[in-house]
């Protein structure tokens, strides 16, 4: 399994069958419930120091639900998250602190997730005092750097998130999660509001940013271009379980699970001559209520076999650090 | 309606401004471009730009209080909605000219379900029986690839994914089958191959409706795929028009060749994404030329001291730069 890639060092994360079912309720006031929502539903990765690993997947699959349950967001149903071996969701008192400044969030939602009634310097500063002590100038001063580092004028330290648009609130956001110095960023779709050239800046200065500070990353993202750009490993979920786990490269180059190959079809290239032999994946999306039988995958899949329908098919290496969950391997 | 060129919106000169404690805000400055039936106009540029702003003054839903549009016309089949009543515009919005915003946040409300939100956008665009209302609501959702629309109906929008919220959004959008509908970044939450479907979704109810559609975006695989024309806007202003093969292949602004320089390419790995230096002028402090000058690889004297008109440069294509004046000038 990929565990085992760095022999002897503990990643900086491993997450062990994490699982997150939320209850479906039924009533108003007093809610029966009548089911679960298996968000997400025995996921296990690691990320080293200094790496990025990418989650992709279908819309609805478990991925912001997983990014929360590192952030401590959510209460896992089952499994844990490793932070340097340690289980984040039983740390308190000191070690709780450190771990908020040690790991930091960006989420898809450029929005809701500024406070409205902050400038952005208070954005930013608030970020500074969960943890250090830090003098009123050396603040100031950090908050300039971030706002430079991603691009953001100076003048836009008075203003109040309402007073920008999407692509700059995004950036806003990731002023902020820099400012701590942390040591993992969870990226929940961190570039898609922002136009390509800005993209392109922002793209570059997380490398950067991971060269120099020792970062890591957890970037999940739809544009598949963005994800193979800066991560080094990525992981394809679909409705709650990983299916396919490789690096990138590798991944990009011969995908095997044919959930990862409907994917990398449908992705539509920039160029208007481009042919247009799309596989659009037939069937309907399923529910994470009430998931398939087998393979989540089977009643889509243009290679389902008698077999997919009863049994699920469990991760197993091919090659080295490529795993995939399908009974055609 | 212009029946010869089958326009259906008309955007002339527009100019919409927020009036900020920092000065006035020249989010859309004098922006003009044509709609036809059944046809895709991409809108691309800068992130803050001004091409939200473009889209929300259409429907005339600026942000209140800062935002007012202060000068052109927008004319819808004729009519030009700058000059309605707010209740006129009532009855324009959702029926006539629909936004799908890019903050599907907002235009959800976090009190009502799914199906209450979508059960309201149906019915006040058609009268119709209470059953068939709920069973039209379920196939709204399942068209925009929402599974269990049964049990979905019941959930609040803090239950659902980005990617859901998203899709319900344009399913209320299009609940009405406007005649315009202004899309703006509908698909950013979604995996590509929900994306697909939803795009192959829009161009189906485009074709049988003859839908005009402004699509917002800073997907250029979206832009090779959906649209017929592009607009490049830049600082408040459109720099460049044209038909969308030709900005790929034979870009006429220099701000949209340095663009397509930097859109990230999946095929094949590269070492460093190019991408613009600098930033573009604030808005509410805009120099008197080109505002694209302290970026521009090509700049020269005249850049700095006059705007340059739009003028054609192809079939259909049209730019705002210097360089593409004619070696003897007619002015
Ligand atoms: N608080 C909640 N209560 C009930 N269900 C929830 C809750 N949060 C998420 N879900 C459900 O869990 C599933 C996974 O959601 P999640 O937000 O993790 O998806 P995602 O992979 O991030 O999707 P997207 O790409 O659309 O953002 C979805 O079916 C969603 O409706
Ligand atoms: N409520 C507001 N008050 C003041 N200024 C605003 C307000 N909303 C937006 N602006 C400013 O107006 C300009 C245009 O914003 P707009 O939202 O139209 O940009 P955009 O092109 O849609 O960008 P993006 O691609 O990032 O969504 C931006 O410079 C922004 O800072
Ligand atoms: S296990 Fe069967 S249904 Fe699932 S992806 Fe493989 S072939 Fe398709
Ligand atoms: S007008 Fe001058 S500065 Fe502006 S884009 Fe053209 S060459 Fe560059
Ligand atoms: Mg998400
Ligand atoms: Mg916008």
């Amino acid at each position: 399994m990929l565990e085992e890639r760095a022999i002897g060092a503990e990643p900086l994360i491993r997450v062990e069958n994490l699982a997150k079912h939320f209850p479906v309720t039924r009533g108003v006031l007093i809610g029966r419930t009548t089911g679960h929502v298996k968000a997400v539903d025995g996921v296990s990765f690691t990320i080293g120091r200094q790496e990025t690993l990418g989650l992709v997947g279908e819309s609805g699959c478990g991925k912001t639900t997983t990014s929360r349950l590192l952030l401590r967001l959510e209460q896992p149903t089952a499994g844990r998250v490793l932070l340097d071996g340690r289980d984040i969701h039983a740390l308190r008192g000191a070690d709780l602190v450190r771990y908020h400044t040690r790991v930091q969030a960006v989420f898809q939602d450029p929005w809701s997730s500024l406070n409205p009634r902050l400038r952005v310097r208070e954005t930013i500063a608030e970020a500074l005092v969960v943890n250090r002590r830090v003098t009123r100038a050396g603040k100031l001063e950090r908050v300039e750097e971030v706002l430079h580092q991603v691009g953001l004028p100076l003048s836009a330290a008075a203003r109040y998130p309402h007073e920008f648009s999407g692509g700059q609130r995004q950036r806003i956001a990731l002023a902020s999660a820099l400012a701590a110095k942390p040591e993992l960023i969870v990226l929940d779709e961190p570039v898609s509001a922002l136009d390509v050239s800005i993209r392109a800046q922002i793209m570059n200065l997380l490398k950067d940013l991971q060269a120099r500070q020792q970062l890591s990353f957890l970037l999940v993202a739809h544009n598949l271009a963005t994800v193979r750009y800066i991560a080094q490993r990525t992981a394809v979920m679909y409705l709650g379980r990983i299916v396919e786990h490789a690096d990138t490269e590798t991944l990009y180059r011969s995908p095997l699970h044919p959930y990862t190959k409907a994917l990398f079809a449908a992705a539509l290239p920039a160029d208007p001559d481009a042919p247009r032999d799309d596989m659009i994946l037939s069937g309907e999306v399923p529910s994470p209520i009430d998931p398939p039988s087998g393979c989540h995958f089977h009643p889509r899949c243009p290679f389902a076999m008698e077999q997919c329908a009863r049994v699920a098919p469990e991760l197993k290496a091919v090659a080295s650090g490529h795993v995939v969950s399908c009974h055609l391997y | 309606m212009d029946s010869a060129a089958g326009v259906v919106l008309e955007v002339r000169d527009l100019r919409a401004y927020l009036y900020t404690r920092w000065g006035v805000v020249r989010a859309v400055d004098g922006v003009s471009f044509v709609l036809r039936e059944g046809e895709t106009l991409g809108l691309v540029g800068e992130s803050g730009c001004g091409k939200t702003m473009t889209g929300l003054s259409l429907v005339r839903l600026l942000p209140e209080p800062a935002g007012r549009i202060v000068d052109g016309q927008v004319l819808l089949e004729g009519e030009d909605l700058l000059a309605k009543s707010e209740s006129e515009m009532r009855a324009v919005r959702g029926r006539r000219v629909s936004m799908i915003l890019q903050d599907p946040q907002t235009s959800l409300n976090p009190v009502f379900t799914i199906g209450d939100q979508i059960l309201e956008a149906l019915g006040q665009h058609h009268v119709d029986g209470e059953r068939s209302l709920a069973a039209r609501a379920q196939e709204a959702l399942r068209r925009v690839k929402v599974g269990a629309p049964e049990q979905r109906m019941r959930a609040y929008p803090h239950q659902m994914s980005g990617g859901m919220k998203q899709r319900v959004v344009g399913a209320i959008a299009v609940a009405g089958e406007p005649r315009v509908l202004i899309a703006d970044e509908p698909t950013t939450a979604l995996d590509v191959t929900i994306q697909l479907q939803y795009l192959a979704l829009l161009k189906e109810i485009q074709a049988r409706t003859r839908l005009a559609m402004l699509f917002i975006t800073h997907d250029f695989g979206i832009v090779a795929r959906m649209c017929d024309r592009v607009a490049v806007m830049y600082a408040g202003r459109i720099v460049e028009t044209g038909p969308t093969r030709a900005l790929f292949r034979a870009p006429r602004h220099p701000y949209t060749e340095a663009l397509m320089a930097s859109v990230p390419r999946l095929e094949g790995h590269v070492a460093r994404l190019p991408s613009i230096e600098g930033q573009p002028p604030p808005l509410h402090d805009l120099p008197p030329g080109c505002r694209f000058a302290d970026r521009c690889a090509y700049v020269a004297d005249r850049c700095r001291r006059e705007y340059p008109p739009t003028m054609p440069v192809g079939p259909a294509h049209e730019a705002a730069c210097w360089r593409n004046e004619p070696s003897a000038p007619s002015r």
